[in-house]
């Protein structure tokens, strides 16, 4: 019993990686300028469609899949922030909300169109057989997914907090005008910022389709876990993403364990809107 | 003055004769009908997220509230399905107030996605809930067994109910529009804080125009769910339900009393040539054109096609309160 209960939680921090590294995603944009990505759900899909297809075409597996799926999307990423993003962040909100969530639905039903609504599932076995230790049986997708998670998330704070280029994307996440006084560029560390965005983003989706059935409609699912997470760890704090993806990941594992697999989304959508209607800072950020 | 008044006649006696001039053409008396539907579900959003800038995406909680409540009380207690039509209101007042309370304190982008969070939870609960069909979902009376089960295979019926419905959605809101209250949503939606500080109840208002807007809602779902009798989870509370509603009033105009009807008129038959034109295949590209549609407004058209009319003359203001009367004097 204990036993079960102990591999649920290491696969629920496992998965947490993943999420938080798509989350982080989401965040960076949000506290960088303000702007919701409706469409980031429907960025982990076509990361996942690009792991589907880097299987079946060419063969390779997640080594492959993985940066080809971050140079695609963080190509995604930048197209969306000079076509479309840079014109609609200075207008109303309801532009916005339109904006990012027509770009939803245009990539959803893209890939429903071409490649249909069936489920579509890598192998089991791409990654090798499952590790058991201690007793535990860890699947090797999920090892492999939540160590690579884990680490690109932490890569990500540290190049936004340690380095010169994430100075001067915060400079201008703080004060866009003060920082081009400085002689910055706003509207390329923006794009830079959509690149660092859709690029982990991508790397999180192809890592997150060696496990997880990939559908045109589970980026639905997957922005609603990426919504939940920033709003857990606060708008845009990667290192708080992190905290919660891990916290989202072990909650939905054990709802799925006690309670019933149909009523983990019932919880963690229930924690969502507790979470907004009492503390829509976060739980971790400040009043 | 008088040509104006030429056009509008034009346009009122071409609404009321459009399924008797087209009656030898079902096709179009279905597509109209349609419209009206569409319309009555968007300029009921519209008096939350039009007026009072309140942009919910999860309207899909009272359409399917009614929608449902059409179908339950055919399948529960064998009444006819219109029965449903003040309960489900009812019901999505009573939600509306429960939601709105703590919701409505959120601004902005947190309130999207709040009413999203919402949404999906209420989704996710009447999928798994036995009672109302679970994933299945429920079917209306399959023949008619009286004519108040309102199951008729002409469109045409249902054009004219739904005319009547809309324009009483219509009267309601150009009445709000032109009251206390509608300067009141206005000046919320310009800006919450100065709102408050010049002494609006900005939470009360901002309440009542979201019940308001949960009761009609909760109309156009009942309607939809006696003229298609059946609903699932999916066309029940989809998130698409809320996001089509959100769309059409943006496109035509938010906060216009004309606008969704405009954005109805525009996407619906686009929606529906999509599909009979593509066939099978076109389940998929509806969307994709809907998407594009959608990025190019917000890209190109922020505020709307009725934008882009010269600006008309504002509404009178309101008498004053017979308290300020007093206090002037």
């Amino acid at each position: 019993m204990s036993l079960i209960v102990v591999q649920v939680i290491v696969s629920g921090l496992l998965i947490g990686a993943v999420y938080a590294l798509f989350a982080s995603g989401l965040t960076l944009i949000w506290g960088m300028m303000n702007v919701i990505n409706f469409a980031h759900g429907d960025f982990v899909m076509l990361a996942m469609y690009t792991a589907f297809m880097v299987w079946t075409v060419l063969g390779g597996g997640p080594a492959a899949a993985v940066p080809i799926a971050a140079v695609l999307l963080a190509t995604l990423g930048v197209l969306s922030y000079f076509l479309l993003v840079r014109h609609i962040m200075k207008g109303p909100m309801l532009a916005q909300i339109l904006g990012t969530f027509g770009l939803a639905l245009l990539l959803r039903y893209s890939a429903f169109w071409y490649f249909g609504a069936n489920f579509k599932t890598l192998p089991d076995t791409i990654l090798g057989a499952p590790l058991v230790i201690g007793g535990i049986r860890i699947d090797a997708p999920r090892l492999v997914a939540g160590s690579v998670g884990l680490l690109v998330t932490l890569l990500l704070h540290l190049l936004l907090t340690r380095s010169a280029l994430g100075s001067r994307m915060l400079a201008v996440a703080e004060d866009a005008t003060a920082a081009q006084l400085m002689g910055i560029r706003p509207e390329r560390m923006q794009a830079v910022a959509w690149a660092l965005a859709a690029g982990s983003t991508g790397i999180a989706g192809a890592l997150i389709a060696t496990f997880f059935y990939t559908s045109p409609t589970v980026g639905e699912t997957l922005a609603i876990v990426a919504f939940v997470t920033v709003a857990f760890g606060g708008f845009g704090s990667v290192p708080g993403a992190l905290v919660a993806g891990l916290l989202i990941g072990v909650i939905e594992g054990l709802s799925a364990f006690f309670i019933g697999p149909v009523y983990k989304d019932v919880v963690v959508y229930l924690l969502f809107v507790l979470v907004l209607w009492t503390r829509p800072q976060g739980l971790m950020g400040k009043a | 003055m008088m040509h104006r008044r030429l056009m509008y006649g034009t346009v009122a006696a071409l609404v009321l004769l459009y399924p008797v001039l087209l009656s030898s053409a079902p096709v179009y008396q279905r597509l109209g009908t349609l419209v009206l539907l569409a319309a009555i579900g968007a300029s009921a959003w519209n008096l939350v997220g039009g007026y009072a800038g309140q942009v919910s995406v999860g309207h899909a909680v009272f359409f399917g509230t009614g929608a449902y409540a059409a179908i339950a009380v055919y399948t529960q207690f064998g009444l006819p399905p219109i029965v449903g039509v003040p309960v489900g209101a009812l019901i999505a007042v009573v939600i509306a107030a429960l939601i709105g309370v703590p919701t409505l304190r959120l601004s902005g982008h947190y309130f999207s996605m709040a009413t999203i969070a919402v949404a999906e939870l209420v989704r996710v609960l009447i999928s798994n809930w036995e009672w109302v069909g679970g994933a299945q979902g429920l079917s209306g009376p399959a023949v008619s067994r009286t004519v108040l089960d309102l199951s008729f295979t002409s469109a045409l019926p249902y054009y004219y109910i739904f005319l009547a419905v809309l324009a009483a959605v219509l009267l309601v809101t150009w009445r709000i529009e032109r009251s206390r209250m509608g300067f009141y949503l206005r000046a919320i939606k310009d800006s919450e804080r100065a709102a408050r500080s010049l002494g609006v109840a900005a939470g009360r208002y901002k309440l009542y125009a979201y019940m308001l807007s949960a009761g009609f809602t909760a109309v156009g779902g009942s309607l939809y769910a006696v003229m298609f009798g059946f609903v699932d989870p999916e066309s029940g509370f989809g998130i698409l339900i809320s996001v089509k509603m959100l769309i059409m009033a943006a496109l035509g105009g938010s906060g216009l009393l004309f606008g969704p009807l405009i954005g109805a008129l525009i996407l619906v038959p686009l929606e529906e040539i999509s599909n009979s034109l593509l066939g099978g295949k076109g389940a998929g590209l509806t969307f994709v054109v809907y998407g594009a549609i959608i990025v190019l407004i917000a890209r190109f058209l922020p505020s709307g096609i009725l934008a882009l009319l010269p600006a008309r003359r504002p509404p009178p203001k309101p008498k004053p309160l017979a308290a300020e009367r007093a206090h002037a004097a």
